[in-house]
């Protein structure tokens, strides 16, 4: 126990003696939550568009106002050859082209179908689909308001025979559709597994790099022991880190806190011993730090990507599905927003819980086991 | 200049020696490529829904038929009130519940409109989104299907939208995905390695003994860069041929000026590395001010995952100054939209002014003298 005591103490003097690591450690987490919080989002703020118009309408003059009084949609440029405005959306100045062809408004006021052309620059897929969405509804829109106006006989049209079903939405924990609520607690799970697989793992590798690990290695310290000196420290920077930012999110971002704050640190202090357990392996594979840290990265950025914190995991193939059994993160990340926003006990994430558990004790032993005192 | 040479040989000894890392190097941006275009997606698949049907007549019966056969959707739990709602959200699975109401066939036949609820888990607002849009979906279907059979015709009147997705009409994410993945594999190759290795020598010793050789400081930069360089040039051309014969990702631009463009961000990238090695002391600073510095802004304040549009303006400012935005600008102009020179001059610019003064930063920061 002493002996422990010693390393531990050596440790935080090394940690803490690094000027440059301590604002890496300490307020970096920070800055990360607050910056990747609001950088982390797909809602749709306003979109540029021009207006190629060949009508010349009442009707196109009501759309256009129609479409910049929603607030999503702001008119850059009214121009009437469409090549010129192709040439805007190739240069990245616009999203949308709208294209009003000649005689618009006489079809319409016919009744007959008048179509107009919107042309949306989708080199990002998932802002061209909420583009398409809104513009499609504002249009509808338009077209309700002008026919119950008008009291032509059109519209609706023969809606008294037809069937109809109504859909009625109705989002349950978030019914604001808040995006930052969803990605604060996804975010902490990955600031904390920076933590926990770079700085343990690394810490190691650096004694074998730098030549130390033989003095340690000819004490009378045991295998254990040393392990407990390299990982308790970090385990403890991770739990600190944690807590702040679980702080940061409950008073800063006001997400709501529905389940209970005990055990998110008990799963929180498994995860830590997973992700350390973790870059305690790669450091008993590797010899320099440089190797070290690009495994590490690796492996955090495809568990991270594969973890559902950006995209859905609904929304992978089934085989990508299956790997995200094993992968932790994934685990953190669901219980975080789970117990977090949902309120979920230990009734709901008893598996979870144990799942990362398994694979905490079996990497802990396999680590442990690859690790030898002996060099050569 | 011999010696020169038999430095840069070192260089490249010393890292073609270390088999895992090249491993790794080589591999990543194949495993990322296939993550990104198979793994990342923003449709749904498979996604476990629930029913609770008050009616169970046959129109709710062929509405859960249709839902359960679509790809989009697996039905796992038929609920039998509304206070179960609560503990299948909570245990996670499930992500959504439809609701039919109490004699919903006779409602449809005798009244012309029925209602059907849909209560979802928007714990993940985008996924809310997207399964309450997929499922009212089917139900219009089925519904145009029902009035098609008993004879109506839906109405044509009206404004009618004609929607062209330039670029990329099948809205595939992978198309978006490919120039960010380059942008994040340079930083990370280029950056990253660069600022490490370097900082290594110091940390081992070895600085000083290539401070007192007969090597110029330059050449030792130089000599340490070129290894980094090739790599990223290599895995570059990893992730274009992928990108063309796995995911057919389209290339309507100039190869040439395309090269002109990733040579600019890599030297700005090397550049960038050089300088963290000279302000860190050890390899775990340079390792973690790259990551957190480098790394996570380009993956996520340049529009690689995000749209820089989407982020409050104080991010959008900080957003001018990272490298990648500009290159992923030019990058995703000349793949998709064809852009030449004369429409990216401006990017052009900004890149390769930013990339003069991280070479000149770098180089005057760079000590000569051990402290």
């Amino acid at each position: 126990m002493k002996i422990i005591g010693y390393l531990l103490e050596k440790e935080f003097i090394q940690i803490f003696r690094n000027k440059a690591m301590l604002p890496i450690i300490f307020v970096m987490p920070i800055v990360q939550l607050l910056v990747l919080s609001f950088a982390a989002t797909y809602e749709l703020k306003e979109v540029d568009f021009a207006l190629v118009d060949m009508d010349q309408s009442s009707l196109s003059r009501e759309l256009t106002a129609k479409f910049q009084s929603t607030g999503y949609f702001n008119l850059t440029e009214v121009i009437f050859d469409e090549k010129q405005a192709q040439k805007m959306m190739n240069a990245g100045d616009i999203s949308m082209i709208m294209y009003l062809p000649s005689g618009l408004e006489t079809d319409f006021s016919s009744g007959k179908p008048a179509s107009i052309q919107l042309s949306i620059d989708a080199v990002d897929g998932t802002q061209a689909g909420l583009i398409q969405s809104y513009s499609t509804s504002i249009i509808n829109d338009y077209n309700q308001d002008k026919f119950a106006n008008l009291q032509i006989d059109v519209w609706p049209p023969v809606v008294n025979k037809a069937k109809s079903i109504n859909i009625i939405p109705q989002n349950w924990y978030n019914p604001d559709l808040d995006y930052l609520t969803f990605m604060v607690p996804g975010i902490l799970v990955v600031l904390v597994s920076m933590i926990g697989l770079f700085l343990s793992g690394m810490n190691i590798v650096r004694e074998q790099e730098i030549g130390t690990i033989e003095q340690l290695n000819v004490t009378p310290i045991r295998k254990s022991h040393f392990m407990i000196g390299k990982l308790v420290p970090f385990w403890i920077i991770g739990m600190f880190d944690l807590i702040i930012g679980l702080a940061l999110a409950r008073y800063g971002f006001n997400i709501p806190f529905l389940g209970s704050l005990t055990i998110i640190l008990i799963v929180a202090g498994i995860y830590l011993v997973v992700v350390q357990a973790l870059g305690l392996l790669i450091s008993t594979i590797t010899n320099t730090q440089q190797q070290a840290m690009f495994i590490a990265w690796f492996l955090a950025v495809i568990f991270i990507l594969l973890g559902g914190l950006f995209t859905p995991i609904e929304s992978m193939p089934a085989w990508s599905q299956q790997i995200t059994l094993a992968n932790p993160v994934a685990y953190f990340i669901k219980i975080m927003r789970m117990v977090l926003l949902k309120g979920a006990g230990w009734k709901e994430i008893q598996m979870m819980v144990a799942a990362l558990s398994g694979m905490g004790i079996l990497l802990m032993m396999v680590s442990i086991n690859r690790y030898k005192k002996t060099t050569g | 200049m011999n010696t020169f040479k038999g430095f840069v040989i070192k260089e490249f000894k010393q890292i073609y020696r270390d088999k895992r890392t090249l491993v790794v190097l080589f591999g990543m941006p194949v495993i990322m490529m296939i993550l990104f275009g198979f793994a990342i997606r923003n449709e749904i698949n498979d996604a476990q829904i629930g029913i609770l049907d008050f009616s169970k007549d046959q129109v709710t019966r062929s509405v859960i038929q249709k839902l359960s056969n679509s790809e989009s959707f697996k039905v796992t739990a038929y609920l039998s009130g509304y206070d179960e709602v609560e503990e299948i959200f909570r245990a996670g699975e499930i992500k959504e519940i439809v609701v039919f109401e109490q004699q919903f066939e006779k409602k449809l036949t005798t009244g012309g409109i029925a209602n059907i609820q849909i209560i979802t888990d928007a714990t993940d607002p985008n996924l809310a989104n997207l399964v309450q849009a997929y499922t009212s979906n089917i139900v219009r279907d089925y519904v145009n299907e029902l009035n098609a059979e008993s004879g109506f015709v839906t109405n044509q009147a009206g404004l009618q939208p004609e929607i062209r997705m330039m670029y990329n009409p099948e809205l595939r994410s992978v198309n978006l995905f490919v120039p960010g993945l380059i942008a994040v594999i340079l930083m990370l190759v280029s950056a990253l390695m660069t600022s490490i290795s370097i900082t290594r020598e110091k940390e081992m010793g070895n600085m000083e003994i290539l401070l007192v050789s007969p090597l110029k400081p330059h050449h030792i930069i130089i000599g340490k860069v070129l290894p980094y360089m090739v790599l990223s040039i290599v895995n570059v051309f990893t992730i274009l041929v992928l990108a063309e014969f796995i995911f057919n990702v389209p290339f309507k631009g100039s190869y040439l000026l395309f090269f002109f463009e990733a040579g600019l961000f890599i030297l700005a990238a090397l550049a960038l590395g050089v300088f963290i090695s000279s302000v860190a002391n050890n390899q775990q600073t340079a390792m973690m001010v790259s990551l957190a510095g480098l790394l996570l802004p380009t993956v996520l304040l340049s529009g690689f995952i995000f749209p820089v549009a989407s982020m409050p303006m104080p991010l959008q400012w900080l957003s001018h100054i990272i490298p990648a935005k500009w290159f992923l600008i030019i990058v995703r102009g000349i793949m998709l939209k064809g852009s030449d020179l004369i429409l990216m001059w401006k990017e052009t610019l900004i890149l390769a002014l930013m990339t003069l003064g991280f070479i000149g930063m770098s180089l005057k920061k760079f000590k000569v003298r051990l402290q």
